[in-house]
């Protein structure tokens, strides 16, 4: 059987994880590479590297990073964060990223699905959107969820898969940061209007949220999150049994 | 010296990686000599069959994969690699395939309920039919192993080693004498793709 998904996520600034906090085991608890071996040994089905880095020097850092991970956790790495053009696809995807996900970077050009999909394949091109509420319609965001495009966050989905995305990642900004459970509704909705692979962000605040998730919208493939793995308030191996035992079919 | 064939289909970092880690003593080559003198090769792949068999055919290295094949030096195919080994292909139209393997690559949406999405991307549980082969020493009976694919392998029953359900049995391991293909990626199967690699580099 298909298993669901539990995706990480790593927020990288200059090559170090942002808002480093202590794990057992972990001596560097800035060290990407040490947090993504610490996942993987505990469950993580794959991990995405969200690059916030501004300066240039820091993207030499961020690929030094991708590439040492790669050299030792052998599961599927996505790659976020500043990805505007096909030759962005190119630095991350020769450094080690299997999928390689953009989000303004798309709304700017809309090209870029297609023009990355023919040139690696679609499955290794994520769409990402950030979506809100906006007067009971559900609106695509950009620049980390700051401005709002006026665009239809379910048309965005559908353009995404017929111009190239092999994936789609939906953050909810409604729900993100306040922890009370994905976006159900929404989550919902784009499922109905897609087949892709849809992988639910935003509102993960305790184990539950991720079986109500998979029961509630079982065409969603998984769940992503970043501070509850890292601020260490559920541990993926414990999710997945959790999981399990709710009867949702999880890798163990 | 095992050798990774390198015909301008995909990309071979996560897979270098992974043989790194085992400590193999590996090249990654499109010279037909290295291939000649290669005691194991691994043939990658990614994207549409019929680019895929195109490429490798330009690339001038079919003889001698064959030759190897026919000497029974172990031989691996990877994904669209594996399914480069079969009789044809129908990606967009009909492809005539390396033949190492009996049976051909059909579309996955044909053959499942719509509900199933396409491609089959993630990990599935993997039923090894045939658990005594040497290429399972490392892994065990329902490990997982990650998917990413449209098309599949049909009209191959005697080779096929081990299956994962997606609406149909997909073949996930297949083999013919000293050939082996498959379907799911090795390189980005955890421990278990770790176990398989090692196992096929100890064949």
């Amino acid at each position: 059987m298909i298993t669901k998904r539990i995706i990480p996520c790593l927020d990288i600034r200059d090559g170090r994880v942002v808002k480093g906090v202590n794990f057992e085991g972990v001596r560097d608890v800035e060290d990407p590479v040490a947090l993504a071996r610490l996942y993987n040994t505990s469950g993580a089905d794959e991990l995405v590297f969200y690059d916030i880095t501004a300066s240039v020097e820091g993207r030499s850092l961020f690929t030094d990073v991708l590439v040492r991970t790669a050299k030792e956790v052998f599961i599927p790495l996505t790659v976020g964060g500043s990805i505007n053009t096909v030759e962005d696809f190119d630095r991350v995807l020769k450094c080690g990223a299997d999928k390689v996900s953009v989000n303004t970077g798309a709304l700017k050009d809309p090209t870029l699905l297609e023009r990355a999909a023919l040139k690696y394949g679609a499955q290794c091109v994520v769409l990402s959107m950030d979506v809100k509420r906006v007067n009971g319609k559900f609106h695509v965001f950009q620049k980390g969820g700051r401005e709002d495009t006026g665009r239809d966050a379910l048309e965005w989905a559908a353009y995404g898969e017929e111009h190239g995305a092999g994936e789609l990642v939906v953050n909810s900004i409604d729900t993100d940061g306040v922890r009370n459970g994905f976006d159900v509704e929404l989550l919902s909705a784009i499922c109905d209007v897609v087949s892709l692979p849809v992988i639910a962000s935003g509102g993960a605040g305790n184990m539950q949220h991720f079986a109500e998730l998979f029961k509630k919208v079982p065409k969603v493939d998984a769940g992503l999150a970043a501070s509850i793995f890292h601020f260490r308030e559920v541990a993926v191996k414990d999710l997945k049994e959790y999981l399990r035992e709710q009867g949702i079919e999880v890798r163990l | 010296m095992l050798a990774v064939i390198d015909y301008g289909v995909g990309n071979l970092f996560s897979l270098s990686c992974a043989l790194e880690a085992l400590g193999v003593n590996f090249c990654i080559t499109d010279d037909q000599n290295k291939l000649i003198k290669a005691d194991r090769i691994i043939l990658p792949g990614v994207g549409a069959f019929g680019d895929a068999i195109r490429q490798f055919r330009a690339s001038g290295l079919e003889a001698p994969l064959a030759k190897a094949a026919s000497q029974g030096k172990p031989i691996l195919g990877i994904c669209v690699g594996m399914q480069l080994l079969f009789e044809a292909g129908y990606e967009f139209g009909e492809h005539e395939g390396l033949g190492f393997i009996k049976g051909s690559i059909h579309s996955l949406r044909d053959d499942i309920p719509p509900e199933l999405k396409i491609p089959h991307i993630g990990w599935n549980s993997l039923k090894i039919q045939k658990p005594d082969d040497p290429i399972f020493r490392y892994i065990k009976q329902n490990d997982y192993a990650y998917y990413v694919h449209s098309f599949y392998a049909k009209g191959c029953e005697k080779s096929v080693l081990a299956c994962s359900q997606y609406g149909v049995e997909i073949p996930g391991v297949v083999k013919n004498k000293n050939v082996y293909g498959t379907q799911f990626h090795p390189e980005k199967s955890g421990e278990v793709g770790q176990g398989i690699l090692k196992a096929f580099c100890e064949l």
